[in-house]
C-alpha cells in the first residue's frame, strides 16, 4: 500500500519536471549559453580588464592589486602617441613596419595561393597528394614552423646562405640581423600562411560551375579572358574574407617575430606587437602597453569595418 | 521526446563543464605538498629534476613536506613569476635571477626575510656578503636570499694555447687584446674570443662592468639613465670594438643569443676564449669538454684603470630563493628555504651545477677549492658588484642590451660603428628608459 502511495506520490513530482522545460523557441539560447559564457569569459572579461588597466599607472608596484594602481586617465594614450618621446616613435616605427609586413604578407600568400589554386585545378596523376604536400606548412604548429626558419637563416649553420651562394645569389648574408631581419620575417610568414590562402581559393574555386568555363570557351575566350572574367570576379567574396582574415592574423602575429628573433628583435622586424610585450613585460609599464594593445584593437576593427563596408558596397554595384 | 533528451543533455553537459570550471577556481590546494619552481640551473631541465630529486625527497623524508618541484627556463620565468604575482596564484617558493630582486621586491609579492626569518637560516652573516647584497632593494630587507652564486670569469682553452705558446692567461686588457688576435685565425675558422652579441641580458651586464672599470655609473643615485657619459660610451665602445675594431671575436657572434650557445662555440674549438659565468661549466661538460681542457682566469681589467675606474670584474651574479606571500603555507615554505641554504645542500646542488655557494660554511668542501672554483669565489667576494638594485632594473638590462646588440648588428653587417654612432644608440637607449613612464 505504502509502495503504491509513494508511486502515486512520484506522478506529479515527474509532471512538475516536465512543465519547467525550456520551450523550443528558448532551445537555442540555451545550447548557445556555455558558449556565451566562455566567450565572455575567455575574451570579452580580459578585454575589459585591459581596457580598464589603460587607464592606470600600473607598474610592478601594483601589481599585485592592479585595481588600487592610480588613476592615470588618458595619460597613457598620450604617452602612447607622443612621437617626440622615444616610447611614441618606437610605436609609429613598429607600426609601420607591421603595416608594411601585413600588406606584403598578405598580397604574396594571397597571390601564391591563387596560382597554386589556378595550377592545381586540372587533373593529373597525384594531384591529390600534391594538394595535401601544399598543406603541411599550414598544418605544422607556429612554434616548429617558425624554428625551422630560424635554423635554415643561421649564418653558420643555416642552408639559406649556403644555397643561395651556390645558386651565386649573393655571398654570407645575416638574414636575422639589421634590415635582413624583415625579409626573413616575411618569408617565414608568406610560406606558413600562403598554403591557408591556397585551400580558400581552391575550395572557392571548386564551386564555380565548370558550365561556366565551356561556354567561355565555346566564346573564344582565352585563358586569360576566363580569369579575369570568370574566376577573379566569382571568387571575389572568398577573397574578401581571405585578404580581411590574413591581415588580422598578420598584424596581430606575435609568434614568428618572438620565435625567430627571441627577445632581442631587430628594429626591422619589431612588428607592434612585439612592441607591446617589450613596454608591458620587459619594461613593466602594464598601463602603456595596455593602452597600446587598445590602440591596436581600436585600429584593427576600425580597418575591418572600412574593408567591410567597401567590399560590400561594391557586392551591391556589381 | 528525443528533442527533450537533447536538450536535458546539452544542459547537463553546460552544468558539468560549469561545475568543473567553478571546481577548478576553488578546488583547496593540498596542504602538505609544496609547488616549488625552480630556475634552470644544469645544462637541461632534465638535469636539473635529476640533480633537484633526490635532494627534495630527502627534505621529504626529514619532514613529510612533499615538494612538487618544475624547473623553468630562464626565458619563460620572469613571465611566470609576474604572472603568479598578479593572480595569487602560483608556487609557495620560487627561484629568480638576482638581477630581479629589487624589481621583484617591488611588487610585494614576496615574503620579507626580516631579522627573524634570517636567524632562522643562520644569520645575515652566513651568507656570502656580496651575494646578498643582490637580495633586494638597497636598505630595505631582503625580499629574497641567495641561493646559487655566479661571477664573470675568463675560460681559455689549454690546448689552443699551447700551440700558440701562450703560457698564461692574459692579466690586463692590452694583454687580452694581444692574446685574442694571436688566436684568431680566420683561415682556421677560430676567432680569439666568443660573444653573445644578440643576448641583451649579457650585453647590459658587460656595459656594467666595462662601466665600473670605466668609473661610471649608467643609473644615477635618483634611479635615472645616464648612458651618454663619455665614459658609458667609452664603456660600451670597448665591447663592441672586439668586433667592430680589433675583430678578435666574428661577425657571426651578433646572431648567438643565448649562453649555451656561445659555450658550444668555445667546446668547439672555434673560440679560444669565452668571458662566462662559472655557470656554463654545466654545459661545458655537457658538451663533452673535460674540465682540465680548459683554464680560468679573473677578466682582464684597463691597466692603469682610467681615473675613478674600479677593477670591477663581474656584477654579482646568481640566483636566489624567495617565498611567496600568498603561499598559504608560509612555515613549510621557509622549511624548504632552510634546507636548500643548508651547509650540506650547498655543497651538493653548487658542486653539481657548478656554481658556487652563498654560505660561507659550505666552502670548506674540496669541491670548492678547484681553481677554477677558487677563481670565480674571488672574483664574487672581492671584485663584484651588484647591478643597480633598482625597482627598474629589468627596464636598464633591456635598454641597454638592445642598444648593444644593434651595435654588434652594425659592425656584422659592415656597417661602420663610430663613437658617435654608440652615443646615438646609448641616447635613444637613455630616452627610452628615462621616458618609459608608469614607474
Amino acid at each position: 500500500m505504502a509502495a503504491v502511495e509513494q508511486r502515486g506520490t512520484d506522478r506529479p513530482q515527474w509532471t512538475d519536471r516536465r512543465r519547467w522545460t525550456p520551450s523550443r523557441r528558448a532551445v537555442p539560447y540555451l545550447l548557445l549559453a556555455p558558449a556565451l559564457f566562455f566567450e565572455l569569459l575567455v575574451h570579452v572579461v580580459p578585454m575589459l580588464g585591459g581596457l580598464w588597466m589603460s587607464f592606470l599607472q600600473l607598474n610592478q608596484f601594483f601589481l599585485r592589486h592592479w585595481l588600487t594602481a592610480p588613476w592615470a586617465g588618458l595619460d597613457n594614450y598620450r604617452f602612447a602617441v607622443d612621437f617626440d618621446s622615444a616610447v611614441g616613435a618606437e610605436l609609429l616605427r613598429s607600426f609601420a613596419t607591421t603595416a608594411a609586413f601585413s600588406l606584403i604578407t598578405v598580397a604574396l600568400s594571397w597571390t601564391l595561393g591563387m596560382f597554386a589554386a589556378t595550377l592545381l585545378q586540372r587533373a593529373f596523376p597525384g594531384r591529390t597528394l600534391l594538394r595535401a604536400l601544399l598543406l603541411v606548412p599550414y598544418a605544422l604548429p607556429v612554434y616548429t614552423a617558425a624554428m625551422i626558419w630560424k635554423f635554415m637563416l643561421d649564418r653558420g649553420d643555416g642552408v639559406v646562405n649556403a644555397a643561395l651562394a651556390d645558386l651565386g645569389v649573393g655571398g654570407e648574408s645575416f638574414w636575422l640581423l639589421g634590415d635582413n631581419a624583415f625579409a626573413s620575417l616575411v618569408v617565414t610568414a608568406v610560406w606558413r600562411l600562403w598554403p591557408f590562402a591556397f585551400l580558400a581559393l581552391m575550395a572557392g574555386m571548386q564551386s564555380i560551375p565548370s558550365e561556366v568555363y565551356d561556354a567561355a570557351a565555346v566564346d573564344g575566350a582565352g585563358i586569360g579572358q576566363r580569369f579575369t572574367s570568370i574566376t577573379l570576379p566569382m571568387l571575389r567574396p572568398v577573397s574578401q574574407v581571405l585578404v580581411l582574415v590574413l591581415f588580422l592574423w598578420t598584424f596581430n602575429d606575435f609568434n614568428v617575430p618572438y620565435i625567430l628573433f627571441d627577445q632581442s628583435v631587430p628594429s626591422a622586424a619589431n612588428l607592434v606587437s612585439i612592441h607591446v610585450y617589450q613596454s608591458s613585460f620587459l619594461t613593466w609599464n602594464f598601463g602603456l602597453g595596455s593602452a597600446m594593445s587598445t590602440l591596436l584593437l581600436l585600429f584593427l576593427l576600425a580597418v575591418t569595418a572600412l574593408y567591410l563596408l567597401v567590399t560590400s558596397r561594391r557586392a551591391r554595384h556589381a | 521526446m528525443l528533442v527533450r533528451a537533447r536538450v536535458l543533455a546539452a544542459l547537463a553537459m553546460a552544468a558539468v563543464l560549469l561545475a568543473g570550471a567553478l571546481t577548478a577556481c576553488t578546488a583547496p590546494r593540498d596542504e602538505r605538498t609544496l609547488t616549488y619552481w625552480a630556475s634552470n640551473q644544469g645544462a637541461s631541465t632534465a638535469q636539473d629534476l635529476e640533480i633537484l630529486r633526490p635532494e627534495l625527497d630527502k627534505f621529504t623524508a626529514r619532514t613529510g613536506i612533499e615538494v612538487d618541484v618544475e624547473v623553468i627556463a630562464w626565458s619563460d620565468l620572469l613571465n611566470r613569476i609576474l604572472g603568479a604575482a598578479t593572480s595569487g596564484v602560483g608556487p609557495d617558493v620560487v627561484n629568480l635571477g638576482n638581477t630581479w630582486s629589487a624589481s621583484l621586491q617591488a611588487t610585494g609579492a614576496f615574503v620579507t626575510f626580516d631579522d627573524e626569518v634570517m636567524r632562522r637560516l643562520g644569520g645575515r652573516d652566513r651568507f656570502v656578503a656580496s651575494s646578498m647584497t643582490s637580495a633586494g632593494m638597497a636598505g630595505r630587507e631582503p625580499s629574497s636570499v641567495p641561493l646559487y652564486g655566479l661571477s664573470y670569469g675568463l675560460f681559455y682553452n689549454k690546448r689552443l694555447f699551447a700551440e700558440a705558446g701562450i703560457t698564461t692567461p692574459p692579466r690586463t686588457w692590452a694583454e687580452f687584446l694581444d692574446v685574442a688576435a694571436r688566436l684568431t685565425d680566420p683561415a682556421r675558422d677560430r676567432r680569439g674570443l666568443v660573444v653573445a652579441g644578440a643576448s641583451y641580458t649579457e650585453n647590459a651586464h658587460f656595459a656594467f662592468i666595462f662601466g665600473r672599470q670605466h668609473g661610471v655609473h649608467f643609473i644615477d643615485e635618483q634611479g635615472r639613465a645616464r648612458f651618454t657619459s663619455p665614459r658609458a660610451i667609452d664603456a660600451v665602445q670597448r665591447y663592441v670594438e672586439l668586433m667592430s675594431a680589433h675583430r678578435v671575436v666574428e661577425a657571426d657572434d651578433a646572431e648567438i643569443g643565448t649562453t649555451s650557445e656561445a659555450v658550444s662555440e668555445f667546446t668547439n674549438g672555434r673560440a679560444a676564449m669565452l668571458i662566462a659565468q662559472n655557470s656554463a661549466i654545466a654545459a661545458m661538460r655537457s658538451n663533452g669538454m673535460p674540465d682540465d681542457a680548459y683554464g680560468v682566469a679573473p677578466m682582464p681589467v684597463l691597466d692603469p684603470l682610467p681615473r675613478g675606474g674600479q677593477a670591477v670584474r663581474s656584477h654579482v651574479a646568481g640566483s636566489n630563493i624567495a617565498v611567496f606571500a600568498d603561499s598559504p603555507k608560509r612555515e613549510q615554505a621557509l622549511r624548504l628555504v632552510e634546507f636548500l641554504t643548508s651547509a650540506e645542500e650547498q655543497r651538493i646542488l653548487n658542486g653539481a651545477y657548478g656554481t658556487l655557494p652563498v654560505v660561507r660554511d659550505a666552502y670548506d668542501d674540496p669541491v670548492f677549492r678547484s681553481p677554477a672554483n677558487e677563481t670565480f669565489a674571488g672574483v664574487l667576494a672581492r671584485d663584484a658588484e651588484p647591478m643597480p638594485m633598482i625597482p627598474a632594473e629589468s627596464r636598464f638590462e633591456t635598454t641597454i642590451g638592445a642598444a648593444i646588440r644593434d651595435l654588434f648588428a652594425r659592425a656584422a653587417t659592415g656597417q661602420p660603428v663610430r663613437r658617435e654612432d654608440v652615443r646615438e644608440a646609448l641616447a635613444d637607449a637613455e630616452q627610452k628608459m628615462n621616458g618609459s613612464g608608469g614607474g
